[in-house]
């Protein structure tokens, strides 16, 4: 079988003073039609530089990144991209947002067409009676959902998501990843998310790659998620098996932080000084609140 | 209830208490005239007006208010070319304004978003900028004069064509009011979140797109703040220019009554200056308010 989403020997490194400085390398990943993958990994250990260069936002300095066929060559609509602020333009209503991409992926598509899709996608994330709101007048939660309907909407061949409940409270954060993964599976997209986020990680993919420590991160492990879809929080929480993958993430994370640098203890694993020119997207990652799995 | 009635009451009472107060120091300052009579060498009883005070020949406010009244009280009378009411002065002075803003918006604005976009040609003019910037509107009139003696501009439909000291003003007000919209379009375009610019490279937005649906409007508090600092300069300019070129208008009349002794209307012009410069600014804010809350 074929792979629709395809990364062989991607390695990103910035020049820098004392040298390029490497931020990963020797990063392979096969992803499936329709699989629904998770890169985790500490702060700072380059896995929104990954996904950055899915987005073709920066390009890889080594290696080839092929998407149903094609090398990914610059950014472009046909990888829907959910950023982890959800970048709403905030002069635009939640609904011109949206519009915005579709009239860009759907020119040739009537007027009455391309607004039948905003709303679509607007009111199965829940925004049906919102819509017409600019960013400032709804909250960080809807903000977020606009983000999901608007990468959605552009029925792009696969979707990038960029931690992107990372700013959000622990329950919005639970209402989310249900809306998430509910169009995940009625629309089958072929998804990588960004997370450092275990249970997030668990409950979403199907696999979770788990990667080394900043710089130079690889892939270290990659873990198979065996629950059947669709799935319940509930039901996910209360498998036998969920402890013990649960623990092998916790573990891989654990151990990492303490080889890669023995001399400095967990907290301080991932200083800013080890990533330099991390591109913007990834620039808030070291700021959000660390979730349970982190703080080891 | 009584904190509105209060605010209301402060920002009533007290710029007017300080109107007030400096009306006050101003009578303090003035000269006022004194009649002596004293006995002449003929011996006859002769009555002599002279001026007194601390700086006697500064008008008090009772006597610059009888001095301008014809001008206050019929503003848009015209008896001559330099002896107008003070509106129709002011009227022919904002047309220049206009003029010399409309351009400086025009030119200023897309120099401050190539400055902002591209490096390249920050660097390379920027230099220029800095230069040119700080150059007082005394010094660009002369310039302007010379580069406009022998053009001949001519609107259809308009009474007469441009003069050179027209172009030369409206030519000065351009350039000496174009650097605020330049550089604050500039910082704009710079302090754009990459937020928004992520947003159009991954939606692949045409140029001309990137423009107007996300650079302008993310730029437009800073173009705004830059136009309304513009328009204030504009109006500083005008004045010294119609000073140097004699033009009627605000500036004009004033250095023409300075040249007649006739201080009180000076008086009267600083004051119109001050309100109209004020309504300006007042007046852009408000549009600017307006843009912002869109």
């Amino acid at each position: 079988m074929s792979h629709h989403l395809e990364l062989s020997q991607i390695g990103k490194a910035y020049p820098s003073p004392k040298g390029p400085a490497v931020i990963v390398q020797n990063f392979n990943l096969k992803v499936a039609k329709g699989e629904f993958v998770t890169l985790i990994g500490h702060s700072g250990c380059g896995k929104s530089t990954v996904l950055s260069l899915l987005a073709g936002l920066s390009e890889p300095s080594e290696g080839v990144i092929v998407l149903a066929g094609k090398e990914v060559r610059g950014p472009g609509p046909d990888r829907g991209v959910v950023f982890q602020s959800p970048c709403l333009l905030p002069w635009f209503t939640a609904f011109e947002n949206v519009l915005l991409g579709v009239n860009q992926v759907f020119p040739n598509a009537s007027r009455s067409e391309r607004h039948q899709v905003v709303e679509y996608y607007l009111s199965i994330v829940g925004l049906a009676d919102a819509m017409h709101r600019r960013p400032s007048e709804i909250s960080a939660g809807m903000r977020q959902r606009v983000g999901i309907a608007r990468a959605f909407a552009l029925a792009p061949k696969m979707l990038l998501l960029d931690e992107p409940f990372g700013m959000l409270d622990s329950l919005t954060r639970i209402e989310l990843q249900q809306v998430l993964v509910d169009l995940w599976r009625r629309d089958q997209k072929t998804a990588v998310m960004v997370t450092h986020d275990v249970d997030e990680a668990l409950f979403l993919s199907d696999r979770v790659v788990m990667m080394t420590d900043g710089p130079a991160a690889e892939v270290g492990d990659i873990l198979t998620v065996p629950f059947p879809h669709p799935r319940n929080r509930q039901e996910i929480l209360d498998h036998p098996q969920y402890g013990e993958l649960r623990e092998h993430l916790i573990e891989f994370l654990e151990v990492h932080a303490h080889r890669k640098r023995p001399a400095f203890p967990p907290a301080e694993k991932a200083p800013d000084s080890a990533c330099p020119q991390i591109p913007p997207t990834a620039r808030s990652e070291s700021a959000t609140p660390p979730s349970a799995a982190v703080a080891s | 209830m009584k904190r509105f009635q209060r605010f209301n009451l402060d920002s009533l009472l007290l710029p007017l208490l300080g109107v007030a107060v400096c009306l006050l120091l101003w009578q303090i300052l003035a000269g006022s005239n004194l009649q002596v009579t004293s006995r002449d060498d003929f011996g006859d009883m002769v009555t002599v007006t002279k001026r007194v005070g601390l700086s006697k020949d500064l008008p008090s406010p009772g006597e610059t208010w009888t001095a301008s009244k014809n001008y206050v009280l019929q503003p848009w009378a015209k008896r001559g070319e330099l002896d107008q009411g003070i509106l129709a002065f002011t009227w022919l002075s904002l047309k220049l304004v206009a003029q010399g803003y409309a351009i400086a918006l025009i030119l200023g604005t897309p120099i401050g978003f190539c400055l902002g976009l591209s490096k390249a040609f920050a660097k390379t003019f920027d230099p220029i900028i800095q230069i040119l910037r700080p150059v007082s509107p005394l010094a660009w009139l002369p310039l302007g004069m010379v580069l406009f003696l022998s053009v001949k501009i001519r609107v259809p439909g308009a009474a007469a064509p441009y003069t050179a000291s027209e172009l030369a003003s409206i030519f000065t007000v351009a350039i000496c009011s174009m650097w605020p919209t330049v550089l604050n379009t500039a910082v704009g375009v710079r302090a754009i979140p990459q937020d928004y610019l992520n947003v159009a490279k991954v939606l692949k937005l045409s140029r001309t797109k990137t423009l107007f649906k996300v650079l302008v409007p993310a730029t437009l508090p800073y173009m705004f703040t830059g136009f309304r600092l513009s328009l204030g300069i504009a109006w500083l300019v005008i004045v010294a220019a119609e000073m140097l070129t004699g033009r009627p208008g605000v500036g004009g009349f004033l250095w023409q009554q300075y040249n007649a002794l006739s201080y009180a209307h000076i008086i009267l012009c600083i004051l119109t200056i001050g309100l109209v410069g004020y309504a300006l600014d007042r007046l852009m804010s408000l549009i600017e308010s307006r843009f912002k809350s869109a």
